[in-house]
């Protein structure tokens, strides 16, 4: 087997006297759609902050493509191909819908802390740019301030913030919180869009989003992956469904 | 990756500099040409040769402020610093050292920036409160070593010179003020320009994104802190610069020229232009500058005007007068901008008899404060009265109560009006 897109070893995060994540190991291959699922307070968001840097490991470690990352900075994880999006709408609402795009272009696209190019006149930017906008149909909402859309509409163009930059990783935190079932479905097909070869860790709670989309699926309880496994298998396990599913994944993801 | 341009006719033209955006430079050159022509006294030079400087500072702090989202207290240490060495290299040049007097302020731009440097290099780790008060102690601090110091500030006399021993530039030595004049309306338009064209690079427009969200540029692969550091070092340069050509056009600098107050009168100064605006901050130091010498000449009380001016700003209108000007955009795009014309003639002469009646019996107040002995005489807006009983108090407090309700009788007019200037589509 080839070195894993992300590796967790024996992963602890502890605030104070509260446990919150309990020594998770897991190996998600590359190219891979992997889902977290969990009750609420399980650490699923923790265990998000702790792959990309946001918070630090109280012990343990995460490895991208087989080089540790812990202790480095979000930006120095996100060089190396690791980006996020978030599960509160977290965009710059006061630069327009395009300018949200660009800003997830310029570092990959080399212009780092550039002053001595006018952007404007990057014609490489600009077109990619449009391009992603494209992909996630916001061209419409082009000039548009990005804090004046729609919540759908926000949620799609942080998925385009985030797949910008053209990160091989994609890590996505509650993509389809707060939307209709229609919305939910045009997300689903967005993300499965964006996200061809690449490899995607996605924290959901719609278990229809997350049974549709997910290659192998991790259910995490009290900060512990109690089963990793494909949708099938996890749906029948009697461990999962004793810990959390219950009637509910009966219910909802027929 | 390339790919190829999908307009091809278009493709070319994004190579030329287009002429819209050529044009607004080429009219303030010229209308920084022309201006001489009109005011041709010494003092009026004087006063916008300091409105150039202001300009050029204030803009410098809104590269924090506006652009970077770094509220800095202790601007003013830049300023000074880069006059404080531009002074020096002024006086070095007397003593033999060659250098021009027009690259004066690269000089005193580069020691800005060099102190920029250092002192972002650890204020700059965070926005908001912190760098705040990093900035209010580091102010504090260049303040007080100002007086220790004395071999580089000077203590309390300062340090001075003469602008006009350099090499002569095309035979001219800065002796007359419409030499430095036009000499300082270079570097303000120089500077004006590179500030502009740095809020349109990668690094200007992340600036922005960190100001909005640090977060979220984090996690699009930059450092936060270095964005900041990149910008602080920059606007430390231009502070550098308006110190420079402060020092070239009153040959002094004191402790004064990098204390708390200053920092505290460019942000004020920024504020009420409008720190979300590119041009807010010239809009801010042109009525600063105004008021501190036009309206200072008349009255003591200028700096409580400005002081209601700034609060009202943070009440009623924080965009700024830019702001101000700003909102009229989606009026003028509806084209609907014929609606407010009327209302806002109506209410012109009673808001103008309100704020002058005001203005008049906080003056009549103050009179008679400080008035010595009997003399009671007093003359405003070229009315001459006796201030002496309660009589004129009263008269003005009617004045300004009738002018204050006709004003507040026009309001709902006002707001019905542009609510309609700002629907769009047909008569609602």
């Amino acid at each position: 087997m080839s070195v894993p897109a992300i590796s967790l070893t024996d992963l602890h995060k502890q605030f104070g006297l509260a446990k919150i994540i309990q020594g998770v190991n897991l190996d998600i291959a590359r190219g891979e759609r992997h889902a977290i699922i969990g009750p609420n307070g399980a650490g699923k968001s923790t265990l998000f902050n702790l792959i990309t840097g946001r918070f630090f490991p109280t012990s343990g470690e995460v490895r991208l493509h087989g080089d540790t990352i812990s202790g480095l900075q979000p930006y120095e994880i996100n060089r190396r191909g690791l980006s996020r999006s978030f599960q509160i709408t977290n965009i710059f609402p006061n630069m327009t819908v395009f300018e949200n795009i660009r800003c997830g272009l310029l570092w990959t696209m080399g212009y780092r802390y550039s002053f001595w190019h006018m952007i404007g006149r990057q014609r490489d930017v600009t077109e990619r740019a449009d391009e992603i906008l494209e992909q996630i149909n916001l061209s419409s909402r082009r000039d548009l301030l990005a804090g004046t859309l729609a919540y759908a509409e926000q949620r799609a163009l942080e998925i385009g913030i985030t797949i910008a930059g053209g990160a091989d990783i994609i890590l996505l935190d509650e993509p389809c919180a707060g939307m209709s079932h229609s919305e939910t479905d045009l997300i689903v097909d967005l993300i499965r869009k964006v996200t061809e070869d690449k490899t995607l860790l996605i924290v959901e709670h719609d278990m229809g989003v997350v049974f549709d989309l997910a290659d192998r699926i991790s259910v995490l309880v009290y900060g512990e992956i109690i089963e990793s496994d494909i949708p099938d298998r996890v749906r029948a396990s009697a461990k999962v469904k004793e810990a959390y599913l219950g009637t509910t994944l009966e219910e909802e993801a027929v | 990756m390339t790919i190829a341009s999908k307009t091809p006719l278009t493709a070319g033209s994004t190579r030329l500099i287009s002429l819209s955006s050529v044009m607004p430079w080429a009219f303030a050159a010229l209308f920084l040409m022309c201006l001489p022509l009109v005011f041709q006294s010494n003092s009026a030079l004087t006063i916008m040769n300091q409105m150039a400087i202001t300009i050029v500072f204030a803009l410098s702090y809104n590269m924090l402020l506006g652009q970077g989202g770094m509220l800095s207290f202790g601007h003013a240490v830049y300023m000074g610093l880069g006059g404080f060495f531009a002074m020096h290299v002024m006086n070095w040049v007397e003593d033999g050292l060659w250098l021009p007097l027009p690259l004066l302020p690269i000089v005193g731009g580069l020691f800005g920036l060099l102190f920029a440097f250092l002192i972002g290099s650890f204020s700059t780790r965070r926005a908001g409160t912190t760098f705040a008060m990093i900035s209010l102690g580091v102010g504090e601090l260049i303040a007080a070593c100002s007086i220790i110091i004395v071999v580089f500030f000077g203590g309390e006399e300062g340090v001075s010179g003469d602008r006009t021993m350099g090499p002569p530039v095309f035979g001219y030595e800065f002796l007359s003020q419409l030499e430095v004049y036009y000499l300082t309306a270079a570097w303000l338009l120089l500077a004006a320009l590179l500030m502009f064209l740095f809020s349109r690079t990668p690094i200007g427009r992340i600036a922005n994104a960190v100001r909005d969200n640090e977060e979220r540029a984090e996690f699009l692969g930059y450092s936060q802190r270095k964005v900041r550091w990149i910008s602080f070092c920059f606007s430390g340069f231009f502070a550098g610069v308006a110190g420079s050509l402060f020092a070239i056009n009153f040959e002094i600098l004191t402790e004064e020229n990098l204390n708390l107050a200053t920092s505290g009168t460019i942000l004020l100064v920024t504020f009420i232009g409008g720190a979300g605006f590119f041009v807010g901050p010239i809009i801010g130091a042109v009525v600063f500058t105004l008021l501190q010498t036009v309206l200072g000449l008349h009255t003591e009380l200028w700096a409580l005007y400005l002081g209601i001016l700034f609060v009202s700003c943070v009440m009623f209108f924080p965009g700024g007068f830019a702001g101000l000007i700003a909102m009229h955009r989606r009026p003028l795009a509806l084209g609907k901008m014929h609606l407010l014309v009327r209302p806002y003639l109506k209410v012109a002469i009673p808001a103008a008899t309100s704020v002058l009646s005001l203005a008049a019996l906080l003056e009549i107040l103050h009179h008679k404060r400080h008035s010595y002995g009997d003399d009671h005489a007093m003359s405003l807006y070229g009315i001459a009265f006796d201030a002496g009983g309660m009589g004129s108090v009263l008269v003005t407090l009617a004045i300004a109560a009738l002018s204050l309700f006709l004003v507040s009788r026009i309001l709902p007019e006002i707001k019905a009006a542009w609510d309609e200037a700002n629907h769009a589509g047909g008569a609602a």
